[in-house]
């Protein structure tokens, strides 16, 4: 309600708080709309694909968000469902093109709108089997529990030959999308721009609902959760599955941004760039971890360009960036719109 | 007999060599205040901790409204009609004070897998959370983050969100416990305008809120009840005045 963020908020702002934050996105959408060109026109067109891997990485990171930000669960295992993702493009592709059936059924697709619902599918049923039992702890066991499970997938395809195993799977063609050239990169782009705006909508809505107040909850007290009389287990597991769909949602258009996958999609290192994403631009913010995936991306962009030992240089700079802008990204922002009443 | 809505019967908790929670036997009735007294480290809190399903007792039986209690989580408890408050105040600190008990309003509806409307200007939960916060003396206070309020206010707040979940028994964990004069007066003219309607089991250390409130007195020593009665019979009652009162006259 207006009214409560106006009472909280003590610097009165010119306009109500939400209408402020609308324009903001506005004006957000329509820049990133006008990015390939504006890209064209300052002679860098590579940017449009480092954008497309960046937004792409944003719903990855908006998803882990839900339910390390939202409610609390630091899953350290994202990178599986990214990961899934991806190799369900990647082995639907191969079908497609070899005819071989898989588990006995002539199942193959080179078809974004069939390969992109399986992927986010599949990427939901291992969250909801692995969600069921991880969620049985807490803490520091949770963290541990997530980050075993993907282990266990991303071991399983090193070790899966048929698959390419170490070396991946080269997937030739991106997915095709009638009426679309998915072989464009503005209009990937724009592709990929419109399905994260999607997802981050239907992410404001959840959060914003009774089952995102309940996920809230969870993060700020299960003892009180459970003295409202809510049972917390089956909100915490439904926020884990959709935060699984998400990275599958991401997985299956980095593969087809990449047109390859391997484990490196599932290695442990991605989780923690994931949680990075969202630390970093603010975790329990709607915006943050888009925020956090652009500076992350960016800045590895930048120092990898100017040189090899890149990495100590952006530890310490995420290091700062964490300690002092409290809050990650979002909080600087609020800060300096000058919204912030603490 | 009137209506016993708690029947506790031979409850006992140990750890490890000490007995918290030894045959204590007690019961509430339906729309009495029933207080429960008795030295620091008597098992009060260890007792309503298993009243709420968060402990499990070792042995004894529990029955609200002459159901079997056992095995149900504290979740299943509070369905049934049992609110509780904190000794040590647990609310949602990061939220407003109306959010805290709109959430608790919105658990009391039933479930939440909602996912597409705002909860947050959900007039079905707002407009009974802020009757509830003006009862409970805080409404100019509904929209300020809880961590910004005070003890006293956190207090009020606590029971305002038990009431929330319109309970039928409430079990008030030391509500007066560091409250200003002005605020313990508010609080128990609060508990006043319960008595009758919702059946209450205090703790408290406070005797002039036990004096003021209690129907029935009920002493606590060592987890074992070692009298009941009306405030009159419990400062008539020699073993209380030995185990208990006479410490704060020395």
């Amino acid at each position: 309600m207006a009214d409560i963020q106006n009472t909280v908020h003590k610097v009165a702002p010119a306009k109500p708080k939400n209408v402020r934050s609308h324009l903001l996105i506005a004006q957000l959408i329509v820049l990133l709309a006008v990015l390939p060109y504006l890209a064209n026109l300052f002679g860098q067109p590579a940017l449009v694909s480092l954008a497309t891997r960046i937004i792409i990485l944003a719903i990855a990171a908006a998803s882990l968000n839900l339910i390390m930000g939202y409610a609390g669960l630091a899953s350290f295992g994202h990178a599986a469902w990214y990961g899934l993702g991806g190799y369900v493009v990647g082995i639907l592709y191969r079908h497609s093109v070899t005819g071989d059936p898989l588990f006995g059924l002539p199942i193959g697709s080179d078809q974004m709108l069939i390969t992109v619902p399986a992927a986010i599918l599949i990427a939901g049923l291992f969250a909801a089997i692995f969600g069921s039992l991880s969620l049985r702890t807490s803490g520091v066991q949770f963290i541990m529990i997530t980050l075993a499970f993907a282990q266990m997938i991303f071991f399983f395809f090193v070790a899966l030959k048929a698959y390419g195993g170490d070396d991946g799977l080269i997937i030739r063609r991106r997915n095709a999308l009638p009426g679309l050239d998915t072989r464009d990169a503005m209009v990937w782009y724009w592709i990929c721009l419109g399905v994260a705006i999607l997802w981050y909508a239907l992410l404001s809505r959840i959060v914003a609902s009774r089952f995102g107040r309940i996920l809230v909850g969870v993060r700020q007290s299960e003892r009180r959760m459970a003295a409202m009389g809510v049972r917390t287990y089956p909100y915490k597991l439904v926020a884990f599955v959709i935060a699984g769909m998400g990275g599958g949602l991401a997985g299956a258009l980095m593969a087809n941004h990449m047109r390859f996958v391997s484990p490196d999609m599932l290695h442990w290192t991605q989780s923690g760039e994931f949680m990075f994403m969202v630390i970093l631009g603010g975790a329990g913010t709607l915006l943050g971890p888009a925020f956090g995936a652009a500076v992350l991306i960016g800045l590895e962009t930048v120092l990898a360009a100017w040189t090899e030992h890149w990495q100590v240089i952006l530890g310490p700079i995420l290091v700062l960036a964490i300690l002092f802008t409290r809050g990650g990204l979002s909080g600087l922002v609020r800060l300096v719109r000058g919204g912030r009443d603490d | 007999m009137t209506d016993v809505l708690l029947q506790v019967e031979g409850l006992r908790k140990r750890f490890g060599g000490v007995a918290a929670t030894d045959n204590l036997t007690l019961d509430v009735r339906a729309g009495e205040v029933h207080a429960l007294i008795g030295p620091n480290g008597a098992g009060k809190t260890t007792f309503i901790t298993q009243l709420m399903g968060e402990l499990t007792p070792d042995a004894g039986s529990v029955r609200f409204a002459g159901q079997p209690l056992e095995g149900l989580d504290t979740a299943a408890r509070v369905r049934l009609g049992i609110a509780r408050t904190f000794q040590i105040t647990q609310t949602l600190d990061e939220e407003t004070a109306q959010a805290n008990v709109a959430l608790t309003i919105q658990a009391h509806q039933g479930h939440s897998f909602r996912f597409w409307k705002n909860a947050a200007t959900d007039p079905s939960l707002n407009e009974p959370a802020r009757r509830l916060l003006a009862d409970a003396g805080l409404a100019a206070r509904r929209n300020v983050q809880v961590r910004d309020m005070s003890h006293g206010e956190h207090k009020q707040l606590e029971l305002a969100m038990a009431l929330a979940s319109e309970p039928r028994l409430l079990l008030l964990d030391e509500p007066m416990a560091g409250l200003g004069v002005s605020e313990s007066r508010q609080m128990i003219d609060a508990l006043k305008t319960l008595k009758g309607r919702i059946a209450i089991l205090l703790v408290e250390h406070d005797m002039d809120a036990v004096f003021a409130l209690a129907d029935r007195i009920s002493v606590l020593v060592y987890g074992k009840v070692i009298a009941t009665g009306t405030a009159q019979e419990i400062q008539a009652d020699p073993q209380v005045r030995a185990a208990y009162l006479g410490e704060g006259d020395a």
